[in-house]
């Protein structure tokens, strides 16, 4: 439509500004805040949404509540409370395997021992949320720029296979292996990321599709290298990579046993950094205009092409690292079908961390919590651990769409909840 | 804002390619390949079998009338074949225009597969006719792939959720299946399963404005999580009473599934194979001959202007995506009743994007996305069967095939392609 | 029929686009709803066709109160609509365009194109709109989309139909031809609504004038009480001096040098076809024609935007041709583009990066990759103040800015940096009076500093204001340079692509099309926009 009408010559801002000068209890303030649809609330709403479905689908799936309900009628009273349990234990189960165990620390605090064991789900959490926030930041990356980066887990592979390579082959004390493994996880998935950036410059093809065909490639090239010497381990016939030796492992950030290393120190770093470039860099400046406005980008002197093949190839760099970082910090081998839901997890959790390096570092935090309780979950009740991943999505659809949670929990309108629009059509 | 799109049209009363978006330099490209595919086949085909070997390419399949196997001398074919691939190659270098090129590389590529096959096929022999009828059974939940995206992206939403629609409506098709034991509750129970989420991206995306793209990825991870869970939690422990169907068995045309070769093929399969070139017309004729066809291809490229002669843009686009929804549920039903007789997690293994693809190599039209399904379907027929042949070449580049074959009809054939207008905009009235 | 608004009013956030708006046409009446670029005609527009609903407010239709949730409700009632921005689908053919929403169907909706086909014949015979209804809208030439969109407006049997500025992209000719029309359709009993801000236009054509300004009526009144004059005085509110004030030129050395130029457009169809011209430093050239001879494409090409096929571009005698568009920017041209939102600016992005969207990597504003904020800041402030951009903080978000204080944003941006070369492509469309004396003003100081000027504009009073000479083209063709004296009629003619008299002039041949490179059929894609 024509914009037959002027804004005003005092934009609205204004107006909202001299508002907020007006003196006011903080009190007031902060009960406005909570109950309008910014960031914060509308992803604390999308949250406690998840958590509801994940309920539903556990009271109406699990077996000792089918049947509780089977008997509602005639003892209502046991059929809730069977129900509640189920429940409780459930989410119970979540919390203890992803956070701490109140036992366990109590255990720890009266004896003095234990404490490895108290902080052992704190520990895994973080050690799952290492690789989701290296290529969560990949992700947001790309979409800063307008491209979407779908191809998480094959670049994962490909960081994973760099750095299992030089891990292995290569001799070298600990300092110089590492980084040496560091940066041939960045190398591994750059070129992955590269495959798409320059097919989409040069032949205009899509890297929605390209990158998910991607996957699937570098889920066979994986399969393959997997029962190939040199990869495969010596005298074994299973599909499993050779170990890497102990000077191509990331120390352990503490003693005893807990997991969490010093990838997850690199990843808080690459996040920083990230966050600076995004903000501060001249290219990361460059991305966004051509994220916004391709051809406003153009029209001042900024090639787009150029940097969808460097957007591209940097997000791959970053979830490359991801690979490089469960290979070095945890697994030491590779095995089929690498990584698992960790590709596309960074899609969610950019999308939770609204594209920010800071929020997907909490989006990482949250997702792998529940992950790992959803492991412990699996492994105390039975539930699968794919609750998590349907919990997580609702999550996402509810995040993407904050006029929706508006709706659901009735929350004031705010600038905040504006919708989240990262991707082109195919033709661009 | 631009009104008018300057680019050449995919849609107009008669369907006609257009030229001016291959350009010369693609073309050389074509044949610059086909001359290495020639050179391939000379070498590392016809001088790489042994002097006398022959293959054996049997053509007859039950019901049809049985006829005499095709014997061939590998060496001789295979540089034969290469000869005129060759030819093909540089007749496309020396073209000074563009048409007909895709036919002539075409060509080049169909004899390339012959000396594969051939030289796969060396001192054994290949069932050529159930390779084919193989073919059209893997490309049919492409095509109700494809026509899914026909439908909702001739009306301006981009459905990339198609992967999670075929989860969801393999699994209901599965489970509703098998717990009623009538197959035809499953067909119903999968375009229910499809259409639940086609509704889903709909309300998402036209009622919020959501990003298309975003919204579908997430559809697909939803249902994955989804069916992975309740495959688990309900049909693992109740695995012969819910997820147990029959399938639908094949059914012979009378008379025409006698036709050698063609019959098998196109005239011996179960009722999804039909089904699929039943609505594979009906989407057809409807789209560029009714006036709902007209509707759609006017929201889908210029909403607005559609807007303004009456139209309800987002009624028309509610109703397309959730159309699209059932057809590409019943397309996934086809993977559990049509063919395996059970849900297993992630068993779409990604062929809801193929089928994306193949829609748009298929320049959002029916029947190009039928040329492309096929292509993809030939390509997993394939390579089962060169699987089987134990042909030497490791089986996970045989699996990567497809999707290898798909980045490269994308990058390589499809290029820059113009997509309805509209699609993947968000429509709102001011 | 009878149509009266009572009362209109609507208002979007705090900004009250229509405030009380009266307006009554009568049958066989053309009413023209004068008044600038927001003054709120086009929101009223919409409100009548059911396109935006009215805070309050009634409309009338022979005097039965009418509601229109959609444009659907107001065709039905026999309301058609040209639309400024023509609503048709590019890809359709006329007929299928025509027909859209309002088919005539077999049984099983089918169409019935034989009817379609029948019926538009028959409507633009009797009404002399002729198009063939087989042809793809997009290969048209706006003039003939014009036709289409009036059509679709009768082929619903539109008792009422309102033009929403049709003659923004019409020769003078092509406009005579349109008012013919627009007489025929009156005297055939049909109500004409038509919107303008142009004055002479209303003179000639309308019943009765009724003049907007902020979204309030000022004035009502017919051609014969009121001149040109009064209804300008009327319509901005204060008297307007219609004419930029400068000196004459002081040509300088030629800066930008167009040899043989030669350049495709999207669809590789010939837009700018073997252009020779010569910018010289201190002048101001402007560049007339019908929107969609090229003159897009050849701004594009000097700036880098487009590739050209063959010929050359100079720039202070060093060879640009082909250069990136950074190259370009950084040999010292500067871009104002046409569609200022699309390319010109991010409308998300807050006022400061707009200012600094093609300096944002030199310094000072960037150092060794690393942005200076506080210093992309401070310019922005500096220029807020130095080009009279209205925003309450260069923090704000582009978007929320006026059109005529975005479009500041984008010309202190490029005359911001030391430039050789401003090319400057419909630098005023859309933008109210104050704007558009100020954008000039800037324009012209820009050329007494000694910079060559290119202005590409279809507005022929803009053209004739502010060139220092004028070239017209047509069909991506140069037709002739001639100065600005030159009567408004026989520029015309020339936009036209008939021949241009003055022998000076370098004159092509018209009438014989464009030998088009790609050997499609001459102009019909050079045409279009």
């Amino acid at each position: 439509m024509t914009t037959a009408t002027a804004p005003p010559e005092e934009p609205l801002s204004g107006e909202a500004n001299r508002a907020a000068q007006e003196p006011r209890p903080w009190w007031l303030g902060a009960l406005r805040w909570m109950v309008e649809a910014n960031v914060a609330v509308v992803t604390f709403c999308a949250i406690v949404f998840g958590l509801f479905v994940g309920a539903i689908l556990i009271v109406v799936t699990t077996p000792a509540t089918l049947t509780a309900w089977g008997h509602i009628a005639s003892a209502p009273g046991h059929s809730l409370s069977v129900i509640f349990s189920t429940l409780g234990n459930a989410f119970g189960a979540l919390f203890t395997g992803s956070i701490f165990s109140p036992s366990a620390v109590g255990h720890a605090i009266s004896t003095g021992n234990g404490w490895n064991t108290a902080f052992t789900p704190i520990s895994e959490t973080m050690v799952s949320a290492t690789p989701l926030i290296f290529a969560g930041t990949g992700v947001a990356i790309g979409f800063s720029t307008g491209v979407f980066n779908i191809g998480g887990q094959g670049q994962l592979i490909a960081g994973a296979l760099a750095a299992t390579y030089v891990g292995f082959g290569v001799h070298l004390p600990i300092v110089p292996h590492l980084i040496l493994v560091v940066l041939a996880g960045a190398a591994g998935g750059a070129v992955a990321g590269f495959i798409p950036g320059i097919l989409k410059a040069r032949t205009g093809a899509h890297e929605v599709i390209v990158t998910i065909m991607l996957n699937y490639v570098f889920l066979n090239l994986l399969d393959y290298l997997l029962v190939t010497p040199p990869l495969q381990q010596p005298g074994q016939s299973n599909a499993i990579s050779r170990t890497v030796p102990a000077s191509a492992r990331l120390p352990h950030l503490f003693g005893g046993g807990l997991r969490v290393n010093a990838g997850f120190l690199i990843a808080l770093g690459v996040a920083a950094a990230a966050s600076w470039f995004m903000k501060r860099s001249t290219l990361g400046f460059e991305f966004k205009v051509i994220g916004s406005n391709p051809s406003a980008g153009r029209t001042a002197g900024m090639d787009a092409r150029l940097a969808s093949v460097l957007v591209l190839t940097i997000s791959g760099a970053l979830v490359g690292l991801a690979g490089m970082s469960t290979l070095s910090g945890t697994d030491f081998f590779l095995s089929s079908g690498y990584g698992g839901n960790n590709g596309f997890n960074a899609i969610t959790v950019a999308l939770l961390g609204r594209n920010k390096p800071i929020g997907v570092v909490f989006g990482s935090l949250l997702f792998a919590a529940l992950s790992t309780g959803g492991r412990y979950l699996q492994a105390t009740t039975n539930i699968p651990l794919d609750l998590t991943q349907v919990i997580q999505a609702v999550i996402v659809f509810l995040v993407a769409t904050p006029a929706l949670v508006r709706e659901i929990f009735r929350l004031r309108e705010a600038g905040a909840g504006k919708i989240l629009l990262f991707t082109k059509g195919w033709g661009s | 804002m631009s009104v008018v799109e300057l680019a050449p049209a995919p849609s107009s009363f008669v369907p006609a390619p257009d030229e001016r978006l291959v350009s010369l330099s693609r073309v050389r490209g074509m044949g610059a390949f086909l001359l290495a595919l020639a050179v391939v086949m000379a070498f590392a085909f016809g001088l790489g079998s042994p002097p006398h070997a022959k293959a054996t390419f049997l053509l007859s399949a039950p019901p049809a009338v049985g006829v005499s196997a095709l014997v061939m001398p590998v060496r001789w074919v295979s540089v034969s074949l290469a000869v005129v691939c060759a030819g093909l190659g540089v007749a496309l270098l020396v073209r000074t225009r563009q048409r007909g090129s895709y036919l002539v590389f075409g060509l080049g590529v169909v004899v390339f597969i012959w000396a594969l096959l051939a030289w796969a096929a060396r001192g054994n022999s290949l069932n050529f006719v159930a390779m084919l009828a193989e073919t059209l059974v893997s490309a049919t939940p492409l095509v109700y792939g494809a026509l899914s995206g026909v439908m909702c992206e001739r009306s301006g939403v981009v459905n990339i959720a198609i992967e999670g629609q075929f989860l969801a409506g393999a699994f209901l098709g599965a489970m509703l299946g098998s717990a009623t034991g009538v197959l035809w509750v499953g067909v119903v129970a999968g375009g229910v399963a499809g259409a639940l989420f086609g509704a889903l991206l709909a309300f998402l995306a036209l009622r919020y404005g959501a990003d298309q793209i975003i919204v579908g990825v997430v559809i697909v991870a939803f249902c994955t999580g989804l069916t992975n869970f309740l495959t688990q939690q309900v049909l693992t422990p109740y695995q012969a009473s819910l997820n147990s169907p029959s399938t639908f068995s094949p059914v012979g045309i009378p008379l025409l599934d006698k036709i050698p070769i063609l019959g098998p093929v196109l005239f011996f399969q179960n009722v999804f194979v039909y089904g699929a070139a039943v609505l594979l017309v009906v989407v057809h004729v409807a789209l560029f001959q009714t006036r709902w066809g007209l509707r759609t291809r006017a929201v889908g490229e210029h909403p607005r202007a559609a807007e303004t002669v009456g139209i309800h843009v987002l009624s028309v686009r509610y109703r397309n995506v959730i159309l699209g929804g059932v057809i590409a549920g019943i397309g996934g039903a086809s993977f559990t009743i049509g063919s395996i007789g059970e849900f297993s997690a992630n068993m779409t293994a990604g062929l809801g994007y193929v089928a994306l693809a193949a829609m748009i190599f298929g320049r959002w039209r029916p029947f190009g996305a039928l040329g492309a399904a096929l292509l993809f379907g030939f390509s997993i027929s394939m390579q089962s069967f060169l699987a089987v042949l134990n042909v030497g070449i490791p089986s996970p580049f045989l699996s990567m095939a497809p999707y290898v074959i798909t980045i490269a009809v994308v990058s390589g054939l499809v290029g820059r392609v113009r997509a309805p207008g509209a699609d993947g905009v968000p429509y709102s009235r001011e | 029929m009878n149509l009266e608004l009572v009362g209109i009013t609507k208002a979007f956030g705090q900004l009250v686009a229509n405030d009380r708006v009266d307006l009554s046409v009568g049958a066989g009446e053309v009413h023209c709803l004068l008044g600038e670029n927001g003054a709120g005609k086009t929101t009223l527009m919409n409100v009548l066709f059911g396109m935006v609903r009215a805070d309050s407010g009634e409309i009338r239709v022979d005097g039965q109160p009418v509601r229109f949730a959609d444009p659907g409700d107001a065709l039905r009632k026999g309301i058609g609509m040209v639309h400024q921005h023509f609503m048709l689908v590019p890809v359709f053919s006329v007929a299928e365009n025509i027909v859209l929403g309002f088919e005539p169907v077999r049984r099983f909706g089918f169409l019935d194109r034989r009817r379609a086909h029948k019926e538009i014949r028959h409507l633009s015979e009797q009404f002399g709109l002729d198009v063939d209804p087989d042809a793809l809208v997009e290969d048209l030439p706006v003039g003939a989309q014009q036709r289409v969109e009036i059509l679709k407006a009768l082929v619903r049997d539109a008792r009422m139909l309102i033009l929403d500025e049709p003659t923004a992209v019409l020769t003078p000719q092509e406009t005579e031809a349109l008012f013919k029309i627009i007489r025929s359709l009156a005297s055939s009993g049909r109500s004409v609504l038509f919107i303008t801000h142009k004055l002479k236009e209303v003179l000639a054509i309308a019943d009765r004038i009724t003049v907007m300004r902020q979204g309030r009526v000022v004035g009502r009144t017919t051609p014969a009480e009121s001149g040109e004059a009064d209804l300008a005085a009327m319509m901005v509110g204060r008297d307007v001096e219609l004419v930029v004030a400068k000196t004459p030129a002081e040509a300088g050395d030629p800066v930008l040098e167009l040899h043989d130029l030669c350049v495709r457009d999207e669809r590789g169809l010939t837009a700018v076809d073997h252009v020779s011209l010569t910018v010289r430093a201190g002048e101001i050239v402007a560049l007339a024609g019908v929107q969609g001879n090229g003159q897009t494409e050849l701004a594009e090409a000097v700036t880098g935007l487009r590739h050209v096929e063959s010929g050359s571009v100079r720039l202070s005698g060093k060879d640009i041709t082909n250069a990136t568009p950074r190259h370009a920017l950084r040999a010292g041209v500067a871009n104002v583009p046409e569609d200022r939102q699309a390319d010109g600016l991010v409308l998300s992005m807050s006022v400061a990066d707009n200012l600094v969207l093609d300096v944002y990597d030199q310094p000072p504003y960037a150092k060794l990759g690393a942005r200076d904020l506080a210093r992309v800041r401070a310019g922005g402030e500096a220029k807020l103040k130095e080009f009279d951009i209205r925003a309450s903080s260069v923090e704000d978000p582009v978007s929320s800015l006026s059109g005529g204080n975005q479009q500041k944003v984008v010309v202190a941006r490029e005359l911001s940096r030391p430039i050789k070369l401003l090319v400057a492509s419909q630098p005023t469309r859309g933008l109210d009076v104050g704007s558009i004396e100020y954008v000039h003003r800037r324009m012209v100081a820009e050329r007494d500093r000694g910079a060559a000027v290119l202005v590409v504009s279809s507005e022929l009073d803009e053209v004739l204001a502010l060139g220092d000479s004028v070239a017209v083209m047509y069909r991506g063709r140069i037709v002739g340079v001639v100065p600005p004296t030159t009567s408004r009629e026989q520029i015309g003619l020339m936009m036209a692509g008939a021949a241009e008299a003055q022998p000076a002039a370098v004159a092509v041949p018209s009438g014989s099309g464009v030998p088009s490179r790609s050997g499609a059929p001459s102009g019909s894609g050079s045409e279009e926009q």
